[in-house]
């Protein structure tokens, strides 16, 4: 007689069947368009693709993006961290549609995103002659690519600093107060070393779309090569011009910055399994 | 009650601060009044401005903006794509789930991971990937080709693109829950009788309901927002391959704002019915809980 | 250092937590607040230690008003219901905060802070363990340090939120002991939360009993066990049968059962007689004997009335034989409240 089965346990046969059919989903939505892109960007050899990269163009789309990472990442963590503190250390009414509001740009399509933005600082917008006037540009500029990517990403690190907070409660922090310390040392000293590793993970996705976000930042960049490119973008133009090796080349870029992101993600929900939650 | 005991429970003035303290942790005032001015003025004033740009249109103007035969199209195809993207992940989300909390394997860890890759690639270069790969000389258009199958540049295209980019919303949701679901149910339910597929069907797929329906509204949502990485994929052909957002976009480079903006309201309306929706669902599902 | 409270009121929402409480606590009293949950028991706690702030009334330290003074202008030391420790601290950083958050000529020097420190785990019995985090500490010794920690600021008043809620039954047992002990010890005005009435009985000076955000009594343990004020705390403090039934003409009837109800007015009423206060007699009610109980130098026996009240009665073990078949039963004291 076979090894009776726990009840919990699935046939081999379904264990089989199940596996194979997730193994071919897999590799058909995630895996083969991943190794496409780096076999894509090699097709004429290393040296092509490094041409690619090293093109004054593909530079400068990288500093933007960069540019514009640094930018937006380090304004969401503060913007989380004084949001998480008013909701999370606080009662007052309202507050489960605050948090709606928080997380509305994830529910508004990015190029609805970019189009806010044009209508706000565009020639025709609320603002524009007095830019004009003024002699300041934030459309078809760097302060709009910001603004676009600061909105898309805007919920990133609140929403993962929100729950956590909630969830550690108030009594170390009144504790902390009600030994005389002051709320900024509370807040440091007690609060910040509670949620890092949730910070540190908000940081990460944060990160990974505002280097990679496009529809928000393709509607307010003009697309001007060498000034208003990230690098999204960048792969953009080239593929439309048939440059694929050049595109792929850009893609394989955004590709390990994807596989460095997934690692690290991966890395921190191993070490600290607390910080991980569904999605987004 | 005595004059005195009156007077007692009506205690001499406190000192009384201007703005009674409502907690004894310091900073609220502050971080909630740096948060909603942030929130104003990046988001809700700028969203507002969407609005009140369509409203610059007469009623027959705005009617016939938001539902030209082309605008008509480009829902029809956004909303159709996204709803079988979100079912196609719906299955293959809750397959993937279950092997990945029920199953040991070689890779768990890494294929566990790359679940996660729509979140983290640029959706431009998931785009050009999945562009190349389903074109019809692309290693999986070629032998799709043969058999009649085109896959890209045109509808198939962007759903295959919604697949890629709603799967993880689907996965990560249910996940937890049927991580959570304790052996326990399972095991009562076998003990009564149950045959394991009983269990599954009357049991298991029960308990998931609410995070499975939570998971394809999400995957639903983002899908018909998505632009990036349709755009490569799927052909941009007016009335048979254009998606909405890339309407607003045509329509602004044409300098048309208030029509841009009309098709973004319609869209707005759509994505906060569906927070409506994805909000009931998590009320209605935790009262299990 | 004394502390009064006076017609403190607190409102959550359209909950009233607090209703016109007065309460004044003696210098180096053990207090403790006894109640079931909801009854507003932490949050005159909270009050007192200025986490939360009343909507009306005044808490005074020595005659001062502190009613909206913040926290740590109180120097109170708070014990949380699960401790909350710095969990990224050592013990002795936990034990020393309220100490190094000091500033210029208010901080001690460092080697003072040491030297505190180390008094405060022997005292607490947790010497040599300064250098561990609060994770690898057993829940009783989590609950010395955060006593220590609070006794660290050598606070006017030592304020705990059940204190022993989250500890199983010996451990619970031997820090009551340790609580009294270093109460003494320090001479620190001490109030502490609680729903368990024994842990009240046998720690406090004096108990106040809150219901519905009422106090309902405040006294020694010893006058709240045997002369409860009202039905609530007859039925809350100790243990005790409850009938319901009539009082006329100054006794009270519930079926065969015939309590004195000196001064109560003619109506409803409810009735209380405690187990050990129930006593074989000849004359009496007759209850039928369902079961024995030999609990150490107790019997514990369950009987029924004949109108079908479930009774328990307490006896000492040598009595342990007398209860078999019918059995005739009198109070020798109880408690009779109008309904």
């Amino acid at each position: 007689m076979a090894r009776a089965r726990h009840p919990t346990e699935d046939p081999t046969w379904v264990k089989a069947l199940v596996l194979a059919v997730v193994m071919a989903f897999l590799a058909l939505v995630l895996i083969l368009p991943l190794v496409a892109v780096f076999a894509e960007a090699l097709r004429k050899g290393f040296g092509a693709a490094l041409e690619a990269i090293a093109h004054e163009d593909a530079l400068a789309a990288v500093k933007l993006t960069l540019i514009t990472a640094a930018i937006t990442v380090p304004f969401n963590v503060v913007f989380g961290l004084c949001a998480a503190w008013a909701v999370a250390k606080h009662d007052f009414p309202g507050k489960p549609f605050l948090i709606t509001l928080i997380d509305l740009p994830f529910s508004v399509s990015p190029v609805v995103a970019g189009l806010i933005y044009v209508l706000v600082f565009g020639l025709q917008g609320w603002l524009g002659e007095w830019l004009l006037d003024n002699d300041m540009k934030v459309i078809f500029a760097v302060p709009g690519i910001v603004l676009a990517t600061v909105f898309v990403t805007f919920p990133f690190v609140a929403r993962e600093l929100i729950p956590l907070m909630q969830e550690q409660g108030v009594s170390e922090e009144e504790a902390a107060i009600s030994m005389g310390a002051s709320g900024l040392y509370t807040f440091w000293r007690v609060t910040t070393p509670n949620v890092r590793w949730g910070l540190l993970y908000g940081v990460l996705l944060c990160n990974a779309r505002a280097m990679g976000e496009f529809g928000a930042v393709s509607v307010v960049s003009g697309h001007i090569r060498g000034l208003t490119n990230t690098m999204p973008l960048h792969v953009e133009i080239l593929y439309n011009e048939y440059d694929f090796v050049g595109a792929f080349a850009v893609a394989a870029l955004l590709c390990l910055l994807a596989i460095v992101t997934l690692v690290l993600k991966t890395a921190l929900e191993v070490a600290q399994p607390a910080v991980r939650r569904g999605g987004h | 009650m005595t004059a005195d005991s009156l007077a007692a429970q009506r205690p001499v003035a406190a000192r009384r601060p201007l703005f009674r303290r409502r907690s004894a942790i310091p900073g609220f005032g502050l971080t909630l009044g740096v948060t909603l001015s942030v929130l104003s003025l990046i988001v809700l004033i700028p969203l507002s401005a969407v609005a009140l740009k369509a409203a610059e249109l007469s009623p027959s103007e705005f009617l016939a903006a938001a539902f030209s035969q082309r605008a008509l199209a480009a829902y029809r195809l956004t909303f159709g794509a996204a709803l079988v993207a979100a079912v196609v992940n719906g299955v293959f989300g809750v397959l993937t789930a279950w092997a990945m909390v029920r199953y040991e394997f070689p890779g768990k860890t890494i294929l566990n991971a790359l679940v996660d890759l729509p979140f983290a690639l640029p959706t431009a270069v998931a785009g050009i990937a999945l562009a190349t790969l389903y074109a019809p000389n692309g290693w999986v258009g070629q032998f799709l080709t043969p058999l009649g199958i085109k896959a890209a540049y045109n509808p198939i295209g962007v759903t295959i693109a919604l697949v890629f980019i709603g799967l993880p919303f689907v996965v990560r949701t249910i996940e937890p829950v049927m991580r959570d679901l304790s052996a326990d149910v399972e095991e009562a339910a076998a003990s009564l009788g149950a045959g394991r597929l009983a269990t599954i069907w009357r049991v298991i797929l029960p308990a998931l309901g609410p995070a499975w329906l939570t998971g394809f509204a999400m995957a639903f949502a983002r899908g018909v927002g998505e632009y990036g990485s349709v755009i490569f994929i799927a052909g941009n052909m007016p009335y048979k391959s254009e998606i909405a957002p890339l309407l607003i976009i045509i329509q602004l480079e044409q300098f048309q704002y208030a029509q841009a903006a009309t098709i973004a309201v319609v869209m707005l309306v759509v994505s906060f019915l569906m927070l409506l929706v994805i909000n009931a669902i998590q009320a209605y599902s935790r009262r299990f809980v | 250092m004394t502390i009064s409270i006076r017609s403190v009121q607190k409102q959550f929402g359209r909950y009233p937590a607090l209703n016109h409480v007065d309460l004044e606590i003696a210098d180096g009293e053990l207090l403790a607040l006894l109640g079931p949950s909801g009854s507003g028991k932490t949050t005159l706690l909270r009050a007192i230690a200025g986490l939360e702030f009343p909507d009306a009334g005044q808490v005074l330290f020595h005659d001062k008003d502190v009613t909206y003074a913040s926290a740590a202008a109180r120097r109170v030391g708070f014990v949380f219901q699960q401790y909350a420790l710095f969990k990224h601290m050592t013990v002795a950083k936990n034990i020393a905060f309220g100490l190094d958050v000091r500033k210029g000529k208010d901080k001690p020097p460092k080697a003072e802070i040491a030297k505190r420190v180390e008094e405060l785990l022997k005292l607490v019995e947790l010497d040599g363990l300064g250098g561990r985090y609060p994770s690898q500490l057993s829940g009783g010794q989590r609950q010395r340090v955060a006593l220590s920690r609070a006794l660290a600021v050598q606070p006017s008043v030592l304020l705990l939120d059940e204190p022993f809620g989250a500890l199983d039954a010996t451990v619970r047992k031997s820090l009551r002991k340790e609580l009294r002990r270093v109460h003494d010890a320090t001479g620190v005005t001490t109030i502490f939360v609680t729903h368990d009435q024994e842990e009240a009985l046998e720690l406090a000076d004096r108990v106040a009993i809150l219901n519905k955000g009422q106090i309902e009594q405040i006294g020694t343990p010893r006058e709240v066990h045997d002369n409860p004020a009202s039905a609530f705390v007859c039925g809350f403090v100790g243990e005790a049968n409850r009938f319901e039934g009539q009082i006329s003409g100054g006794r009270f009837v519930a079926g065969p059962l015939s309590l004195p109800a000196p001064g109560v007015a003619d109506g409803p009423a409810v009735g209380f007689v405690r187990p050990h206060d129930f006593t074989l007699a000849a004359d009496g009610v007759e209850a039928k004997v369902e079961r024995v109980n030999v609990q150490g130098a107790l019997v514990r026996v369950d009987a029924v009335l004949a109108s079908g009240a479930r009774i328990e009665i307490a006896a000492s073990r040598a009595d342990a034989d007398r209860f078999t078949g019918s059995v005739t039963v009198a109070a020798g004291k109880s408690h009779v409240y109008a309904a």
